[in-house]
């Protein structure tokens, strides 16, 4: 009996000790993480996804609260007008979340784009989500009135072979981003107003 | 038969180089070899891990019960590569990024957690100390000899930095004309190159 009451004891402590440090480490690298992500991975995929925009969109950015969460906006200007904003979105893929940015045309209401940032799905499979640009190519254009989804499920994206799993994560992402734009579209439209002059 | 604690350290170098000698710890060891700077990297978070690991098994060792020690192990291993990861991606974010899922997966290494279990759950601090220094200095010259290997093979350059310290950049060691040979860099190139290389250190005699 006291052998047990030791093991558990024992096991208890440790993960405790170490739940808790990991909390202050994360806390302490968490916003030079997101530096680094915002640096060499969304910024880099925003400026591809918006090449033709008249501004920089990375730079042209704001945060919008919303509850407990904070979200980063991206807007871009094209032909003078701030017509496009870029949300975050991020759903459950294979292996941890698939994060992405999708970027929407305010004035038509289409997509202008969809990238990967930080996903860690299957290299060669899951992974050519983020690598693979012709698989998001096909959201560009698309109203947003549709909800995406795959073929398999009735939807009108096809999957990446081998990676349906991954390419239902992006759907739903971008679903979900969406959703993220009609639920915040006045108080985007109040902050881009006196953009793109 | 008590050894000393300069034998603990350089049996690691030499005698007991865990991919060569044992041909342990494989996974990394081909995963993420295409390159010096990766097989480095990978080396240095490994021996990060294997040393402090090494050293709170040690100190533990006394605490911990004899019927939960894996577990124990593995809770402190994988403490300890969260650490890496999360440093990492603070302060040497492109090398995470060509690292990627190899670095959690140095939570199943088992160099670490045989080092821990037949080691250091053995022997006092330092000797532990002295042997994951070693083990790890030897994991990360062989992954960097392989590393150099096939990326002289697979680009016919070498090009890199270690977290942005110590840069160096050789294009075109072969000549021109040199044709990189991509197999090397593929996956079975690991294969072909680990199993030569293996070949070339069977030839030395290990003692």
């Amino acid at each position: 009996m006291g052998e047990m009451i030791k093991m558990v004891v024992v096991l208890t402590i440790l993960s405790v000790i170490s739940g808790g440090g990991l909390k202050g480490l994360e806390e302490w690298a968490k916003p030079r993480i997101e530096n680094n992500v915002m640096n060499l991975v969304k910024g880099p995929a925003i400026r591809q996804m918006l090449k033709t925009a008249d501004n920089d969109p990375v730079k042209d950015r704001f945060k919008i609260t919303e509850g407990e969460k904070e979200r980063n906006i991206f807007v871009g200007v094209f032909g003078g007008a701030a017509d496009t904003v870029v949300v975050e979105a991020s759903a459950n893929g294979y292996g941890d979340k698939v994060g992405m940015v999708v970027a929407i045309n305010m004035a038509d209401e289409t997509l202008r784009g969809v990238a990967v940032t930080t996903s860690k799905e299957t290299p060669g499979l899951g992974a050519r989500a983020k690598d693979d640009p012709s698989f998001v190519a096909q959201f560009a254009g698309k109203p947003i009135t549709d909800s995406f989804g795959v073929t398999a499920d009735g939807g009108q994206i096809n999957a990446l072979s081998g990676a349906t799993i991954t390419s239902r994560a992006v759907c739903t992402g971008v679903n979900q981003a969406v959703e993220t734009y009609q639920r915040l579209k006045p108080q985007l439209e109040e902050q881009i107003k006196g953009m793109g002059k | 038969m008590a050894k000393s604690i300069a034998y603990e350290f350089t049996k690691g170098l030499w005698k007991e180089v865990p991919p060569f000698r044992l041909v342990l710890g494989l996974c990394p060891t081909l995963g993420v070899t295409t390159s010096l700077k990766n097989g480095i990297g990978m080396g240095l978070a490994t021996t990060f891990v294997l040393l402090c690991s090494n050293v709170l098994v040690s100190l533990l060792r006394n605490v911990i019960p004899a019927k939960v020690r894996i577990a124990c192990f593995i809770i402190i291993i994988a403490t300890f590569v969260i650490v890496v990861e999360q440093m990492m991606q603070a302060f040497a974010y492109s090398l995470f990024q060509d690292l990627g899922v190899f670095i959690p997966l140095i939570v199943v290494n088992c160099i670490v957690l045989g080092r821990a279990e037949a080691f250091a759950s053995k022997n006092g601090v330092v000797k532990s100390t002295a042997d994951g220094l070693g083990i790890g200095i030897g994991f990360t010259w062989a992954l960097a000899l392989l590393g150099v290997v096939r990326e002289l093979i697979g680009t016919g350059s070498l090009k890199g930095d270690v977290f942005g310290l110590i840069h160096w950049d050789i294009p075109n060691i072969f000549g021109a004309s040199f044709e990189p040979f991509g197999f090397a860099v593929q996956a079975p190139g690991a294969f072909v190159i680990l199993g030569l290389l293996l070949c070339a250190m069977n030839l030395i005699p290990s003692k």
